[in-house]
């Protein structure tokens, strides 16, 4: 193994935040249904890849900014957030349960992707796409920097939403102890559909990330699984900044050691984390 | 009963009888089709590319009932979804053989699948033709016969081809880095390339190997960009090579000559980034392809049907190609053999040199392959154009060197 250049391993690095911070992007919304409603929500990913084929679509067909779309998707993807949330809550679904109804729906969401768009690839070629500047030896692609910036104002806006505003206390309150926090006056009915509208609209907001950055094709959905699950597990479930801070953990120790070894071994690296993680502290499961 | 009633009595009974008769006649004349069974990977990751064999096999079959047929008998193909999912591939080719009862089998794509048909096939003593195995070593069954005609050995064939094409530019290169993905039927090659590169006196200063579903390229570009190779081999399939080209213009690296095993062709000859991307292949829509006969009626159905299917990208390259090819060599088995008889119609293909739009194959050499007829092919002005050998090389197009 040879010592790479200074240059070599800033780059790598820089290209692990990236793709680490859209790691924690995705899984902020998935750790928090899964930490405050106890929803294992798999659909989360299919709902972040069908965000993203809309994208596509209204800014390759549509004509239309990708970064206008948000306006349509988040309310949109908030709305089917909403809608998930509710079907759930009225059967009454347990965590596990959900974990394999909402893999059902993940299927049928793929299903509809390939029925519209058919299976075959799709790459969003917008004005962002081949942007980029460059500080000193270093290159900073725009669309992953645009990541970055919404995964660090979204993880940072949803901490300080959940540490300083009644509605976080209340969702943090239902979390610990349901019961007793409808003793007080929540409604845990309301409060949960409110949260599940959030994460609804973070798939959207993930997707349309999704879309700038990578080419698209529905079987992909489920290569981002085990990576999002490992940086959710890592940062905590319930947790804000956490899935962020342990995406970006993922990504940079997994390009370093793409650096300096083969690349093969890089998946290695972010699962050992998450092992010795669960050994060492297993409460944070 | 009176004789009026008599006679239209008897009148009745011999019109039944006619038609009784009658009906007897036209149903022994109508002979039922001959059912040849498949599956393909319709939904799942594979189905992009499944989509493509789907068109090619419905047009095939379509031309074939309207030669009519195979021995005096219409054709009809039953095709099942295995989801991209080697082990149902190989449930419903059970189930195509036992309950299905088809007369014949055709392939599935891609090579896992295939494997998985070919133990069926096997079992039951089965003709399988399939359409693009990659591994050709592991084709152990005698009576397989492969449409895609990458040879026996093609880890050592196809680099030297790749490396003989580039040895006859005006810019040779020196230095090579190798990059490859894990995936089975790429990774073989690209250490085969390792090899014959080593032979050949180049100097590798890259190996690189990642498993497939990768998602960051950001780390390999930068290990490519800081290696500089004159030539980089990037043993990648479907949409990887699009990901480190992608990687590399993230930081301003453009590499000087550069080769995929296996890309996604539409995409790959569409992005601004592929100039003068090499690849490999068996057939391209251009001289002397085209000339084969039968190749320029199928290239204007399969643009017009495939355009319907919503496929994207609707030029005839390998994977059309090689599918239609394995039709080809159904058909002449079966009419070569006379009969539906699956060991004669083996026989009969192991015997003799088939015609199809790859042009001639032949099938016995070792685990049934012949020649290796894989050339180079190049991105030049937005499409593949063959350039290596010349006598295969489009109308005046050259290996074009940065």
């Amino acid at each position: 193994m040879t010592f790479p250049s200074a240059t070599l391993l800033a780059q790598s690095a820089l290209s692990g935040v990236f793709i680490g911070s859209l790691y924690g992007l995705l899984g902020l919304g998935l750790g928090l249904t899964w930490g405050l409603l106890h929803v294992i929500n798999l659909a989360h990913f299919a709902f972040a890849f069908l965000a993203a084929y809309l994208c596509y679509q209204l800014a390759s067909v549509g004509g239309m900014d990708p970064l206008l779309t948000l306006a349509i998707i988040v309310p949109l993807f908030a709305a089917l957030g909403v809608a998930v949330q509710w079907l759930l809550a009225r059967f009454s679904v347990s965590p596990l349960n959900s974990l394999l109804a909402t893999f059902g729906l993940a299927a049928i969401v793929e299903a509809g992707i390939q029925w519209v768009w058919t299976a075959d690839f799709r790459k969003l070629e917008s004005v962002y796409a081949g942007q980029k500047f460059r500080v000193g030896e270093l290159f900073i692609p725009v669309p992953e920097l645009m990541t970055l910036l919404a995964a660090l104002a979204l993880s940072f806006g949803i901490w300080a939403a959940m540490r300083y505003t009644n509605l976080g206390r209340a969702l943090r309150a239902l979390a610990e102890d349901a019961p007793v926090a409808a003793a007080f006056g929540i409604n845990a009915k309301a409060h949960a559909l409110v949260l599940a509208g959030v994460c609804g609209a973070l798939a959207g907001i993930a997707g349309v990330c999704l879309a700038l950055g990578f080419t698209l094709t529905p079987s992909q959905i489920y290569a981002w699984v085990g990576v999002v699950f490992a940086a959710v597990m890592l940062g905590g479930l319930g947790s804000a900044l956490g899935p962020l801070a342990a995406g970006i953990l993922i990504g940079v120790s997994e390009a370093v050691t793409m650096a300096f070894a083969s690349p093969s071994w890089a998946p290695i690296v972010s699962f050992t984390l998450l092992i010795l993680l669960l050994l060492l502290r297993p409460e944070r499961s | 009963m009176s004789i009026e009633q008599r006679i239209a009595r008897g009148m009745t009974a011999a019109v039944c009888l006619w038609l009784a008769a009658v009906s007897g006649v036209f149903a022994q004349g109508a002979q039922p089709p001959i059912r040849i069974g498949s599956t393909l990977a319709l939904t799942g990751p594979l189905a992009a590319t499944s989509l493509v064999h789907k068109v090619v096999g419905e047009i095939y079959v379509e031309q074939l009932n309207k030669r009519g047929g195979l021995l005096g008998r219409q054709v009809e193909w039953i095709v099942k979804d295995d989801q991209s999912k080697p082990d149902l591939a190989r449930t419903l080719y059970e189930q195509l053989i036992t309950a299905d009862k088809v007369d014949l089998l055709m392939g599935p794509y891609a090579t896992g699948a295939i494997l998985s048909a070919m133990g069926v096939a096997q079992r039951y003593n089965k003709v399988l033709v399939h359409h693009t195995f990659g591994i050709p070593s592991m084709a152990k069954y005698d009576m397989q016969f492969p449409a895609w005609s990458l040879g026996p050995e093609p880890a050592t064939t196809v680099p030297t081809t790749v490396l003989d094409a580039l040895a006859a530019s005006p810019k040779p290169p020196k230095t090579i880095a190798i990059v490859t993905s894990k995936f089975p039927s790429v990774h073989f090659m690209s250490l085969g390339a390792r090899e014959i590169a080593k032979k050949r006196g180049l100097n590798e200063v890259l190996f690189l190997e990642w498993d497939f579903g990768n998602l960051d390229y950001g780390p390999i570009a930068a290990r490519i960009k800081d290696a500089k190779p004159d030539f980089l081999w990037v043993g990648a399939i479907g949409l990887e090579g699009n990901q480190v080209l992608e990687a590399l213009n993230k930081i301003d690296y453009t590499p000087q000559e550069h080769f995929y095993m296996y890309p996604a062709p539409g995409p790959m000859s569409k992005s601004p980034l592929a100039k003068n991307a090499m690849s490999m292949t068996v057939f391209e829509e251009h001289a002397p392809f085209t000339s084969a006969p039968g190749a320029a009626e199928f290239i204007a159905l399969y643009h017009e049907r495939a355009a319907k299917a919503g496929i994207p990208d609707t030029s005839v390259e390998v994977q059309a190609a090689a599918s239609y090819t394995a039709w080809q060599i159904l058909e002449a088995g079966v009419r070569g053999a006379g009969s539906l008889d699956d060991k004669a119609i083996a026989a009969y293909l192991k015997k003799n040199r088939i015609d199809t739009i790859q042009g001639k194959l032949r099938f016995d050499g070792p685990s049934n392959y012949g020649d290796d007829l894989m050339r180079v092919k190049q991105v030049q002005n937005g499409r593949w154009v063959t350039v290596y050998p010349k006598e295969y090389a489009a109308p005046g197009a050259t290996l074009a060197v940065q």
